[in-house]
């Protein structure tokens, strides 16, 4: 069954008994609360270099300084940051023996997604017999992608391995002090992926389905950094459409992405995590730095599917650097019961004739909150830039609520800059049309929302957008009456 | 299933419905046999609207008395897509508009439904296209329109030719055409009269409710009754209705004061 905070709590209060801090070093768990001490133990768990850890202090120091942002259009319990464990080895005992002892709820969710069964017993954490397919799969990939020298592995290894690249680009685009849970996560994160792509290279394959054989869980404070050397390309997959009960509540991630000159990258993301249960107890607090920099004719395109956690705070952002650089944004968030996000996107205009596009679809159901917020700044030296933005929103029921908050900045006045926005609202008619068509009422629903959604959907890759599809379905399943 | 053959199409007796607590059909009875095509006439506010969605199970309308059966069955608990499964179909007077849908993979949709409701497979893509094209060639439509989202942006005589076209796809046993004269030109009021004529046959019915005659010389009906305050006060052959096209409604009315 989900966790309930109280749970959660009481397991970690048991946990903090179970093993000391100084006595054990080798436990699983830290105790709980944050310090220079713990920042340091963390570093030295992951047999970080000096200047990583010095990175960590640094982070740490600044963030005790600051304040945690109070602007977003959600309300929540402040989460209380001396009592969180910082730092959990991923756990490598399976929690099941077999299938039978998972949660019948969430095994029938994986069946509607679709999900192999031998998915599920990875996704659902049950011991798992050697499957020779993934396995050789796995190793297949690694061989295309070493063919190509392309390097990419989780944030601890590239630490260790390519500490040249990781020194040069981290922080790069979110600097440690961009923000609250930014230095947060600078201090503490202890997972995430890096890739490297190498000049002129295009990644024969989207980066994901590797990912999902090779990743079980994912971190609390999770690191990505992706960086695409000039004239490369590569699609990158993030996340997972199986809903994931993690046990951690707050999640605070910081992804950047670095586009060198003529470079793309493509990140797909999709976000299923636990968004509390439906009187809105529980879920994860979702607080996300995800940034990307364009160089000179580079581009990246940001993709997200956003269907989970209880509140969300998340802007994928560009800054067009270079010259002729390209920004996008596509998302799609929903939110049901009493979900709340403030999710949307900047773009930073530096570079003459860059261009951005942002795509943005809300909606929500229950008694949730959804807010688009976006800014497009255009800077003085950005002759000729160009942004086009669509907001489009869609209710459910009368009990939800949809916002905008587009910000314009424009210094340079040969800016073009186009603001559309749209709110409907699933009708009655539209139902009975649909229903009198033969089309039930929870299909007639998955209907129009994806038909909503369809300029968002047809930017992910297909066999993610089918994926997607589905879990726009499961997310709303139950919220017309 | 033998007593299947025997029973009427579409029987109704004496229908009251209501919506909000106001009373709308006050006792309708009707007798529709398979093959036959049978026209509704009236004022505004008669109630012919009422009893196409009556008939469709459309939630806001409230069964008081009397019932409404479909070879037999009766569909007061139904829910709409029941009653669509079993073969009713509506032609809406006022299509909706569902914006990123096809009207493709709304069909696609459509038709699968009512199979998995049946305990078939969804129909083969090969089938479905080879349907698709088959019956956008019966109602002369560009195929380019099939993939524009449903309904938005359609002009009044595409809605309604689009809504024609639905009813081919879906093949229903019985048809009801709402109003779908409304906003036509005359060109359009034609193709979109002789794709129903091409539907008629001997094991679906239809029923095609109208203001006017015209309509009603590109469709012949078998029948014709005039609906007025909730019931129907007058039935006869066609030539009822070029009778209404001369005198109007008010000669009826009168006759069911007296």
């Amino acid at each position: 069954m989900a966790y309930t905070e109280e749970e959660l709590k009481k397991e970690l209060e048991t946990k903090e008994y179970e093993y000391g801090f100084y006595t054990d070093i080798e436990s699983e768990t830290f105790p709980k609360g944050l310090s220079e001490e713990i920042v340091i133990a963390i570093s030295k768990k992951k047999e970080e270099p000096e200047w990583m850890t010095e990175w960590r202090l640094e982070a740490f120091r600044v963030w005790q300084q600051m304040e945690e942002p109070e602007w977003a259009n959600v309300t929540y319990k402040k989460p209380d940051f001396q009592d969180i464990s910082y730092y959990s080895a991923p756990n490598k005992k399976p929690k099941y023996e077999s299938l039978d002892e998972v949660d019948p709820e969430l095994l029938a969710t994986f069946e509607k997604l679709g999900i192999s069964l031998e998915e599920q017993k990875k996704l659902a954490g049950v011991a798992v017999d050697i499957v020779m397919d993934s396995v050789s799969v796995a190793t297949t990939f690694k061989k295309t992608l070493a063919e190509k020298g392309i390097i990419f592995c989780s944030i601890s290894e590239a630490i260790q391995e390519h500490p040249e690249l990781v020194k040069k680009y981290i922080g790069s685009v979110v600097p440690q002090k961009d923000n609250f849970y930014a230095a947060l996560n600078s201090a503490v994160f202890s997972d995430g992926s890096f890739c490297y792509i190498p000049k002129g290279v295009r990644c024969p394959m989207e980066l994901s389905t590797y990912f999902r054989i090779n990743q079980a869980g994912t971190g609390q404070f999770e690191r990505t950094l992706v960086i695409a050397d000039e004239g490369s390309y590569v699609s990158y997959l993030e996340g997972c459409t199986a809903p994931s009960r993690d046990e951690n509540q707050l999640h605070a991630a910081v992804v950047e992405l670095i586009a060198l000159d003529d470079a793309e990258i493509k990140y797909s993301t999709v976000q299923n995590w636990f968004p509390g249960d439906k009187e809105g107890k529980g879920g994860v607090f979702n607080f996300v730095t995800k940034r990307g920099l364009c160089e000179k004719n580079a581009k990246i395109s940001w993709t997200q599917v956003e269907t989970g956690s209880a509140v969300t705070w998340k802007y994928p952002s560009c800054v067009l650097k270079g010259d002729n650089s390209i920004g996008e944004f596509y998302s799609i968030a929903v939110t049901n019961n009493f979900q709340q996000a403030d999710t949307g996107t900047k773009m930073v205009h530096l570079g003459k004739n860059t261009k951005s596009t942002i795509i943005s679809k809300g909606i929500s159901a229950g008694q949730s909150q959804n807010s688009y917020r976006g800014l497009v700044q255009v800077n003085s030296r950005a002759e000729n830039a160009r942004n086009f933005s669509q907001c489009d929103s869609l209710l459910m029921g009368n009990r939800c609520g949809a916002h905008t908050f587009p910000y314009i900045e424009a210094k340079n006045k040969t800016a073009q800059i186009e603001h559309e926005a749209t709110t409907s609202k699933i009708g009655e008619d539209q139902i009975f049309y649909c229903n009198q068509r033969g089309i039930d009422t929870e299909k007639a629903i998955a209907l129009i929302v994806n038909g909503f959604s369809k300029e968002v959907l047809n930017k992910l890759p297909m066999e993610f957008a089918v994926e997607a599809q589905k879990l726009l379905e499961i997310s709303l399943e139950g919220s017309v009456g | 299933m033998d007593n299947k053959a025997y029973s009427n199409m579409l029987q109704i007796n004496d229908l009251h419905a209501s919506v909000e607590g106001k009373k709308i059909l006050k006792g309708i009875n009707l007798e529709v046999k398979a093959g036959e095509v049978h026209a509704i006439m009236g004022p505004n506010g008669s109630g012919k609207s009422t009893l196409a969605s009556v008939i469709a199970g459309k939630e806001e309308f409230e069964v008081k008395k009397g019932s409404l059966a479909l070879e037999g069955e009766d569909l007061e608990d139904l829910s709409p897509e029941e009653r669509a499964h079993m073969g009713v179909f509506l032609s809406f007077q006022y299509p909706v508009e569902i914006p990123g849908v096809s009207v493709t993979n709304f069909m696609k949709t459509a038709i699968n439904e009512s199979r998995k409701a049946k305990g078939l497979e969804d129909m083969p893509a090969n089938q479905m296209l080879k349907l698709i094209r088959e019956k956008s060639e019966l109602l002369e439509i560009d195929r380019k329109f099939l993939s524009r989202s449903l309904n938005e942006g359609f002009s009044g005589g595409e809605k309604k030719r689009n809504e024609i076209f639905q009813m081919a796809m879906l093949e229903p046993k019985l048809a009801i055409l709402d109003e779908t004269d409304s906003g036509l030109d005359i060109d359009a009021l034609r193709i979109v009269a002789n794709g129903v004529n091409k539907l008629r046959g001997k094991d679906n019915a239809i029923i095609v409710i109208t203001h006017y005659q015209r309509l009603l010389e590109y469709i012949v009906p078998d029948f014709v009754h005039v609906l007025h305050d909730g019931k129907i006060v007058k039935s006869g052959s066609k030539n009822l209705a070029l009778e209404l096209e001369e005198k109007g409604y008010d000669w009826l009315k009168q006759e069911t004061v007296v």
